[in-house]
């Protein structure tokens, strides 16, 4: 079936960080689209319909465009990456929409994602976090053996579910708080579930909540929105998981003074 | 710790205290509940119970300062967590559309709870006046909490309020109990089928437990003796 569908587009357009932004309507430019396209191919198409007419091409955030790398993602119909589940951006297809749909697309939402321009947005505060703790202490030089710390095919299952987090920010822009808790649940879940990852578990589970806090990213209140907007599909039980260690981190740890003169 | 913050400054610290104090008010609100249905077995039993309950003050204002602390607790953290998020997201989306599917009676107990709460607590304040303190004029005077029970509910907008909020108070609980889990970090993936039937059973038989005395009263199955 090979079919092309006339939208009726809106897209926020905004000149960076200080500027208010608004809607522009661009139904005009958004005729005619097969329904083979990506959504991002359809941005494209609309880009390039108005550099044709003189203007300014919309800013979006793309790079493998096969669902895996977390550049892309903007909210379509006030959902983070569209309205299909477990799914990016580039890989929603057009046969989505009907004809003469509307679509509203804007950028992901919150304090700690600053508009950069249009659709782009600034999510460093992830990197941020994850030099907070997302990091193991591992012996360098040489390889080691493969299979020398043993790890229970279930854990490790549990901990690549965790590690399927590709730091899009859909959970940001989908939670009603603008939390980023699904996000650092998932990284603080991946390592501190490996026996790899058990040396700084306690120190991470507060250093990398502590690094959310200050992005200015909200509080976790329980809707879940953000496990249903996730294109990998991670549970909220990380946040759980997450919960659970920061409390006790909170609880018990205590980081060690250090003696003069190290070893010997 | 470069980046240590302690308990009382994170979220999930935060929200610790709100679920502890909840499960201190869950406690209540079940026990309340189960004395509170001795207005079924006549005057003298509630009345008994409530000299009973009264019989030792300084128990009675150790559990009322415990009480207290709760609730002064989980307002002042809660409402701290909701202006916080709320300049989390300063710009509105243009279009808001929920991505999940849930529950729909969950859905709305989580998106009220900001709501239900503010409604319960000025309940709280009218039923401490109409039956702790027994001083609401044309409503209750003195002690003989039986008859300012019975005087109350016969009133069908006092009997309203008291339904009304309730049935708010057992969302809140819906929510609130599963929410609590969740914000210790005791819910897992084992537990969590058990925990939502545990959450859902708990509100409804607190609600049922509650609605069930106004509703008695109203319709003069209880208190026909008091006009």
């Amino acid at each position: 079936m090979n079919e092309n569908i006339d939208l009726k587009l809106h897209v926020w357009r905004q000149n960076g960080p200080s500027d208010g932004g608004r809607f522009e309507d661009y139904t005009g430019y958004a005729k005619n689209i097969s329904t083979h396209a990506s959504f991002l191919e359809f941005l494209d198409v609309v880009n390039d319909r108005l550099i044709l007419d003189g203007k300014e091409a919309i800013a979006f955030d793309h790079d493998c465009r096969e669902g895996i790398c977390g550049s892309c993602g903007v909210v379509i119909n006030g959902q983070p990456h569209g309205p299909q589940r477990a799914t990016t951006t580039c890989q929603l297809h057009m046969r989505k929409f009907q004809t003469g749909a509307e679509i509203w697309v804007e950028p992901f939402r919150a304090r700690a994602f600053p508009v950069v321009k249009d659709l782009a947005v600034d999510r460093s505060g992830f990197d941020r976090i994850v030099q907070a703790g997302g990091f193991i202490t591992a012996r360098a030089g040489s390889a080691p053996d493969a299979n020398e710390i043993p790890v229970p095919k279930t854990v490790a299952d549990k901990s690549m579910d965790a590690a399927a987090c590709i730091g899009c920010g859909a959970c940001v822009a989908a939670c009603p708080n603008a939390s980023a808790s699904l996000f650092t649940s998932a990284k603080v879940a991946h390592l501190g579930l490996l026996p790899q990852g058990q040396a700084e578990r306690m120190k991470r589970a507060i250093s990398m909540v502590g690094q959310h806090e200050k992005e200015g990213f909200g509080a976790c209140s329980n809707h879940y929105e953000c496990e249903a907007a996730c294109p990998k599909q991670v549970s909220v039980e990380f946040i759980a998981r997450m919960n659970r260690d920061h409390l006790k981190a909170q609880l018990t740890y205590v980081e060690s003074a250090g003696k003069d003169g190290g070893a010997g | 710790m470069e980046n240590a913050l302690t308990l009382t400054q994170t979220g999930i610290g935060k929200k610790a205290a709100v679920a502890l104090t909840g499960a201190v008010m869950f406690g209540f609100v079940l026990v309340h509940m189960l004395g509170n249905l001795q207005i079924f077995l006549g005057r003298e039993t509630l009345n008994h119970y409530s000299e009973m309950l009264h019989a030792v003050p300084e128990l009675l204002w150790v559990a009322r300062a415990v009480l207290l602390v709760s609730v002064v607790t989980h307002i002042t953290l809660t409402v701290d967590l909701a202006l916080r998020n709320a300049k989390a997201r300063p710009t509105a989306y243009r279009v808001s559309a929920d991505v999940g599917r849930q529950d729909p009676l969950m859905r709305y107990a989580r998106k009220t709870m900001i709501l239900s709460g503010p409604i319960v607590l000025s309940f709280i304040v009218f039923h401490l006046a109409h039956l702790t303190l027994g001083e609401v004029p044309g409503l209750a005077h003195g002690q003989d909490v039986y008859e300012n029970v019975v005087r109350g509910f016969q009133n069908p907008v006092v009997a309203g309020f008291y339904v009304f909020a309730n049935i708010l108070l057992g969302l809140h609980l819906y929510h609130g109990g599963h929410s609590l889990l969740q914000s210790l970090g005791l819910r897992n993936p084992r537990l969590d089928p058990r925990a939502r039937t545990a959450a859902a059973a708990f509100a409804a038989a607190v609600t049922v437990g509650n609605v069930v005395m106004p509703l008695a009263v109203l319709v003069r199955a209880v208190g026909a003796d008091v006009q």
